[in-house]
């Protein structure tokens, strides 16, 4: 099949590396990773540059500049399939906080000559620019979701994305549930799996890297966070996090901002 | 060291979900993302004694993608080789779809209850069916006409949403030749056809049915499914005499993982055939 | 101290406690590796012990819908915290096992030789509620018409030393579903722990050998009479209570009633309760494929009626809603559960009530939906 590989190309937008990162941190898979795909560009990896257009682009970042619009619109053009990798790439990430505030003025505060920055008001995911194929969330992604979406691409197959929440993981890996146990937030319950729980199983909540899981109840989830709140705006802020700009915890935090100007 | 053990192995000899390998001898496009799969198991012997009932099914599985819930459409008296008629719309179909002849499967099966082919002996029989819900029949109807003397007057009622969805129509002058009447409606009528239109259920109450001696039998659409038994309560036939075949989520075939329960029932194990009357207290329950 | 004798089956006697180390020892020359309670992230789990000094000595719990604390200091015994954050099932219907890995031969698959052995566990403090949980259990996997290998391999080479429950925990509510605190039978050695030692009952051939050498002396009525005290106490103290009376009807005459969307509000659909639970025992499998296509694998893993695809096929969600998946959690457990299994799916642990994250009380609900159905 060598012959024929497809050609993968990597691309960053707005974001740490990490996601990529991952893909390189697959060490024992990557030299079969490899042979089955021909990395065509990837800069974190290999300086070689293979003209497109290419198979399969996987894109890690959010859209925060409008040089990023017309290059993300590119990009699709020379992809057949387009993954976003991470939850920059499919809700913002942590930059996606100055959707909630003004931009200008975060710039005004860290940068002495912020006339000389471009960039736009929000830090959007892919998808609200170009389609998008397929997301893969997480900060960073799971690299073996990344292998098997690579492989389930190859094979023509469907993914094994869980449409579950985190807490189903913790139970199989036998993680104590720190909520219960420890009265530690967490958003494990209203959280999409595939991470395999890593946080609560190191004793720490979930905050939702992995984005919403389907059909969840976020309502009850406030209530019973609110409770053990140890600052006040803890929960929204949870909900406010690294995956804050997906509609659904948009909505949960936004439901909890309403409910506090009421009580005021 | 205090989590429990991570990768726990099962002994070799005894194996869950273990596949029985068959091959692909010949496909059949039956409609539009539908197609026949004739199957042989690659084990002499093991084709040489399966044997099914008419209504049962096989988990088809594709080794990489996972299984399917598969009922077999070929007949039952057949013993060359096995058809399982498939529509493309899931992960492991659609994997199915790209299979060519010659190509390998597993199988395990049969499962689950069938078609009362005996009960029915000395009766009428009116099957009602829509869509794919004809190829799990299939079998019932070859039986029927291999032992016509033994029932009464038999029906076929099948509708689909237009003539080129109509699974096996070159069978169906064969069918009615074996002294069954075969009456087909498609939901949208178009320029090549001239037969009736309307769903099922709008044209069930056209026939004539002897509540007294007729058992009906249905298998397609939930929604259909529901209205067939609604239009035949309402011609008197007892809930005793209506038998249906029912869908759900299945990943063993054995009324273990728990996935196609309803209410008391798994539908692999106790289904998915069954009599009206073990249903009807929870089957308009919605949800459930 | 005559231990030349060998105590008989049926028969009560008293070891020291440092004495149960014996036991232990004996247990791993014999093949067994002892999974018994230890401490873990602030909770009991049960994991493999070497020593009696690895068992959470004078540690209690506080139990409500949603909270779990450890207690110290309060005693010295080692088997008064009950029950383990997960059940005794992990072992038995592990929550992840490989059933086989395939390669590609030509257009054949062939099975790739598996490794490991199966092994023989020894569980050290199995409470009557979690005894009567594996029997059910027993009932699902282990039935006339099918057999589940990854579970019989398991189940037939387990050593059993269950325990008397004489201080139940606030959620427990077993008295209720006829469960314990007493254990009755089905076991290789069973422990009531007292003060000062324990008090061993014989229940097999396999526990008459494992005594063997181990110093014991006969249970004196005084002792006899002491554990008897302590269970009726624990009886007692049992404040939490299921009504069971009519209950499949109570539930399955009542699928459509308004007070499911009440709960479908408060239930997260996070699945925590069946995993915790010692007889959910619903499944999954997941399949791998390598990049070349050449190396698939199968695995079961533990599934759940609350998982959002679970009930998905192509074509639709049976049960597309919170509310449907708790209906149908609730009526199957306590309901048609009985007529699948002749019993109900309920043992009473405590275990739902505790780890639910929004302090959803199976005792209450039935409790409340009795209320909403009489009145």
């Amino acid at each position: 099949m060598s012959h024929s590989r497809p050609t993968l190309a990597v691309y960053k937008f707005s974001s740490c590396d990490g996601c990529q990162l991952s893909i390189l941190n697959l060490e024992d898979e990557l030299l079969a990773l490899a042979e089955a795909v021909d990395i065509a560009y990837f800069l974190e990896a290999t300086r070689a540059v293979k003209e497109g257009p290419y198979d399969l682009a996987i894109v890690e970042g959010s859209i925060t500049t409008q040089h990023e619009i017309e290059r993300i619109k590119e990009i699709r053009q020379s992809a057949k399939k387009l993954i976003a990798l991470g939850t920059c790439a499919t809700s913002g990430g942590i930059q996606a906080l100055r959707n909630f505030a003004d931009a200008d003025r975060y710039a005004d505060v860290v940068y002495e000559h912020p006339e000389y920055l471009h960039y736009l008001k929000t830090a959007t995911p892919v998808a609200e620019h170009v389609h998008v194929d397929l997301e893969l969330w997480g900060c960073p992604v799971n690299k073996a979701q990344v292998l098997d979406v690579i492989s389930s691409l190859l094979n023509n197959r469907q993914p094994n994305l869980p449409p579950y929440s985190v807490c189903l993981e913790c139970k199989r890996r036998n993680t104590v549930c720190v909520l219960v146990d420890q009265a530690i937030p967490c958003l494990g319950p209203v959280t999409q799996a595939g991470c395999n729980a890593i946080c609560p199983s190191m004793g720490r909540g979930c905050y939702g890297c992995f984005g919403p899981a389907r059909e969840v109840n976020t309502n009850s989830l406030t209530t019973i966070l609110k409770k053990m709140e140890r600052q006040p705006g803890e929960t929204a802020r949870l909900f406010r996090g690294i995956s804050g700009y997906s509609p659904i915890f948009q909505d949960a935090a936004d439901a909890i901002l309403e409910g506090n100007k009421v009580a005021k | 060291m205090i989590d429990s053990p991570e990768k726990i192995l099962v002994p070799q000899s005894e194996l869950l979900l273990s596949p029985h390998w068959a091959e692909v001898m010949d496909i059949t496009p039956e409609a539009e993302g539908i197609s026949t799969y004739w199957l042989r198991f690659t084990d002499p012997v093991e084709q040489e004694t399966f044997r099914f009932e008419p209504g049962q099914f096989n988990m088809v599985y594709l080794p990489g993608f996972g299984e399917s819930a598969i009922s077999i459409s070929s007949d039952p008296n057949d013993h060359e080789k096995l058809g399982h008629t498939i529509r493309f719309v899931g992960n492991v179909t659609r994997a199915v779809s790209r299979l060519k002849v010659g190509d390998i499967v597993g199988l395990r099966g049969p499962f689950g209850t069938y078609w009362p082919m005996r009960e029915m002996e000395g009766k009428d029989v009116f099957i009602s069916c829509g869509g794919i819900g004809l190829p799990p029949l299939r079998p019932a109807i070859y039986h029927i006409i291999r032992n016509r003397e033994k029932y009464g007057k038999v029906t076929l009622l099948y509708g689909s949403r237009t003539s080129s969805d109509l699974m096996f129509p070159k069978e169906y002058e064969s069918w009615r030749n074996a002294n069954i009447d075969v009456e087909v409606t498609v939901d949208r009528g178009d320029a090549n056809w001239n037969g009736r239109v309307g769903v099922v259920p709008m044209w069930f109450y056209q026939f004539r049915i002897d509540p007294r001696k007729t058992a009906v039998l249905t298998c397609g659409p939930e929604i259909m499914i529901r209205f067939v038994i609604y239009e035949a309560m309402a011609r008197r036939v007892p809930v005793e005499s209506i038998y249906v075949s029912l869908e759900r989520n299945m990943k063993c075939g054995q009324g273990s993982c728990g996935h196609c329960q309803m209410g008391p029932y798994f539908i692999c194990k106790d289904g998915p055939v069954f009599r009206f009357d073990e249903l009807q207290s929870f089957f308009n329950v919605e949800e459930f | 101290m005559p231990t030349e004798r060998i105590p008989e089956i049926g028969s009560t006697v008293t070891i020291q406690k440092p004495a149960f180390n014996s036991i232990l020892s004996r247990l791993k020359e014999d093949g067994y590796l002892p999974i018994g309670p230890r401490l873990k992230d602030e909770a009991l789990v049960y994991a493999p012990i070497d020593k009696i000094e690895d068992l959470p000595q004078g540690v209690s719990t506080v139990q409500k819908p949603g909270y779990y604390r450890l207690t110290r200091g309060k005693h010295m015994r080692y088997f008064d915290i009950i029950p383990g954050a997960h059940s005794w099932k992990q072992f038995l219907f592990p929550s992840r096992a490989e059933l086989f890995k395939l390669q590609k031969n030509g257009r054949e698959w062939e099975r790739l030789p598996e490794k490991e052995e199966p092994v023989n566990y020894a569980f050290i403090g199995v409470r009557a509620c979690e005894l009567a949980a594996i029997q059910i259990q027993d009932n699902i996997f282990m039935r006339s018409d099918f057999t589940d290998p990854i579970y019989q391999a398991h189940r037939k080479r387990v050593f059993i030393v269950s325990v008397n429950c004489t201080h139940p925990s606030e959620t427990c509510f077993c008295t209720s579903m006829g469960t314990g605190p007493r254990v009755k039978d089905s076991y290789d050695l069973d422990l009531t722990e007292l003060d000062d030692v324990f008090v061993l009952t014989i229940g097999s051939e396999l526990g008459k050998r494992l005594m063997t050498g181990i110093p014991f002396e006969d249970a004196s009525g005084y002792i006899r009479t002491n554990v008897e005290h302590k269970l009726e106490h624990a009886e007692q103290q049992m404040r939490r209570k299921l009504d069971t009376t009519d209950l499949p009807e109570l539930i399955l005459n009542h699928l459509d009633h308004p007070y499911w969307n009440e709960i479908g509000k408060r239930c997260l659909s996070c699945a925590n309760c069946t995993q915790v639970c010692p007889t959910c025992f619903c499944w999954d499998t997941v399949d791998e494929i390598s990049l070349d296509g050449q190396t698939t694998g199968r695995a079961r893993v533990w599934d759940s009626c609350f998982n959002p695809g679970y009930s998905y096929q192509a074509g639709g969600n049976t049960r597309p809603t919170i509310y449907s998946r708790y209906r149908q959690w609730m009526s199957h457990k306590l309901g048609t559960w009985k007529q699948q299994y002749g019993t109900l799916g309920c043992v009473g642990c405590g275990r739902c009530i505790t780890w639910c994250p929004a302090e959803i009380d199976i005792t209450e609900e039935v409790a409340a939906l009795r209320n909403e159905v009489e009145r």
